[in-house]
């Protein structure tokens, strides 16, 4: 146990220093690494917590796809630096606030749940594919359906947009 | 997990990191012979009898290259680049078996480092994190030619990813497994590839797409973009990136080797386990003749069709082979599979016939 508690302080330094470092690092590509390096940090923690399935899932989706499709957009749009904004000027004291509330919030729940402890140690097995498949296709079924759903419009909206610029141009 | 289990894998890791860039080293000297035979010429057979040596020299040659970081460089980013691209290539075979079991020193040791229950997917998520390496290259040179090196590989690599991630979904529906092991065990029987051979295929299409490798070397097209992404590396960073470039053929061949013709499986590989790496050994050189082969035969294909092919032709493709695979274990007629997929593939061809090929009016 001390072990994987050990491993969880360091990681947890990892993970809130790239999170910091994604927030202030003026250039977006070293934002977007940072990131990446969060996510497959987090991964780690999954991996802790005896999920190796939602670890890689977490490893391919966000740090394999979708920040790769991030970079793809920052380069191909050449903003790699930009300003500072002053479009929403409204968003730093919202966030700052809203930060607050989440910070709040897990204090209170931490104070709460002292007795029971917020980390119960995971079912075994619970991570392992046959089990997150049985449950996504029978338990939650509906939910999964729903969500590929959504995914589903998003694309076609996406694909949609860009048909009309063309159209347009021509 | 006590210490001898530690050192076992860490043994393990070392042998098999070492027999990697071996193998590399001579994948340069393999694909320059067997090029060099495909065009009537001799090859490298200078250094050493019939060039043996040349891996050698060329290292020796590339250590004492001068190393040039451009002024312009974002220099972090520029350093760790080829060690990006290097890391997956050799951490993807960490969940292939090299063979069953043997008995050494007096403990039955496993001729795999982790057999992960997830071995499916890791090897996927390894392969997603791959691009990484040469995105950064290209961006961080600060140059046209090896941004738009980049961006290309970017693009190429996220198209045929899907593709390379439904052709392993058949692969686990017909071993009811994502283990590695149970993969093998379950080609026991008959391979894979006689099963699924239109997956097969469309595998080893996108894992060509993946390593950019020829046909589909477009982020480092000689004529267009001068070099591509590695055109400011030089010296050891450049030979990082033909190291993992020839270390991945070696790992996905291993992979198409285990996930479709039966890994280290043989005959007489039950008695004697240690024909397990051999027979392996054996299939994947088979594989690198193949992808050798490919790249002596036929040109480069233009940008804009190589995405309409990843996109239009492969994925519908790979789709209706997952559906085809599922059908054939939910009917339980498992020869229906090779039949209906075989007729799918047949539909590709004929629509990679009529998109693809030149128009009338374009001749």
């Amino acid at each position: 146990m001390t072990i994987n508690l050990f491993l969880f302080l360091v990681l947890a330094v990892v993970v809130v220093a790239t999170a910091l470092g994604m927030l202030f690092s003026k250039n977006a590509v070293y934002s977007a690494l940072f990131l990446v390096l969060n996510f497959s940090t987090v991964a780690v923690f999954y991996l802790l917590l005896g999920a190796p399935f939602i670890a890689l899932t977490q490893v391919t989706v966000y740090a394999g796809a979708i920040m790769v499709l991030f970079l793809f957009v920052i380069m191909l749009l050449g903003t790699e630096e930009l300003e500072e904004s002053k479009v929403l000027p409204w968003q730093k004291p919202t966030a700052l606030f809203l930060a607050f509330v989440l910070l709040v919030e897990g204090i209170y729940l931490m104070v709460m749940q002292k007795t029971t402890g917020l980390i119960t140690t995971p079912v075994a097995d619970a991570g392992s594919p046959e089990v997150i498949g049985n449950m996504l296709f029978n338990k939650y079924l509906l939910p999964f359906e729903a969500t590929s759903i959504l995914l589903l419009v998003a694309m076609v909206g996406a694909i949609v947009l860009t048909l009309k610029k063309k159209g347009g141009q021509n | 997990m006590d210490s001898a289990m530690f050192w076992e894998a860490v043994i393990k890791s070392l042998v098999l990191i070492l027999a990697l860039l071996t193998g590399f080293a001579y994948l340069t000297y393999y694909e320059r012979r067997v090029l060099a035979r495909f065009q009537s010429r001799l090859g490298p057979d200078r250094a050493g009898p019939e060039g043996l040596l040349q891996p050698v020299a060329d290292a020796v040659k590339l250590i004492f290259n001068e190393e040039v970081i451009p002024a312009q460089a974002y220099k972090a980013v520029f350093i760790l680049a080829p060690i990006i691209t290097m890391v997956p290539a050799l951490a993807i075979v960490a969940v292939i078996p090299w063979g069953d079991s043997v008995v050494m020193f007096g403990r039955e040791i496993s001729l795999t480092i982790a057999d992960v229950n997830v071995g499916a997917l890791y090897i996927m998520s390894v392969a997603s994190i791959a691009v990484y390496g040469v995105v950064l290259a290209g961006w961080s040179s600060n140059n046209k030619y090896a941004m738009m090196g980049g961006l290309r590989s970017t693009a190429q690599m996220i198209s045929y990813e899907l593709a390379l991630g439904l052709s392993f979904v058949a692969v686990v529906l017909l071993a009811n497994s994502m283990q590695i092991s149970q993969m093998i065990e379950a080609q026991k029987g008959i391979w894979f590839f006689f099963i699924q051979p239109v997956g097969t295929i469309v595998f080893m299409i996108a894992t060509l797409a993946e390593l950019n490798r020829a046909p589909f070397d477009m982020p480092e097209a000689e004529q267009e973009l001068s070099s591509g992404f590695n055109i400011e590396y030089s010296g050891m960073k450049f030979a990082l990136f033909y190291m993992a470039e020839y270390t991945k053929m070696v790992s996905i061949s291993s992979i198409v080797a285990t996930l479709f013709f039966g890994g280290y499986l043989g005959p007489g590989v039950e008695r004697f386990p240690w024909l397990g790496p051999l027979y392996l050994f054996i299939k994947i050189l088979i594989l690198l003749f193949g992808m050798i082969w490919i790249r002596a035969s036929w040109p480069r294909i233009r940008y804009d069709r190589l995405m309409a092919f990843g996109w239009k032709i492969l994925l519908p493709l790979a789709l209706a082979i997952v559906f085809i695979t599922a059908l054939g274990i939910l009917l339980n007629m498992l020869w229906l599979i090779p039949i209906l997929s075989l007729g799918a593939g047949a539909v590709a061809v004929q629509a990679i016939n009529l998109s693809l090929r030149r128009k009338a009016y374009a001749r």
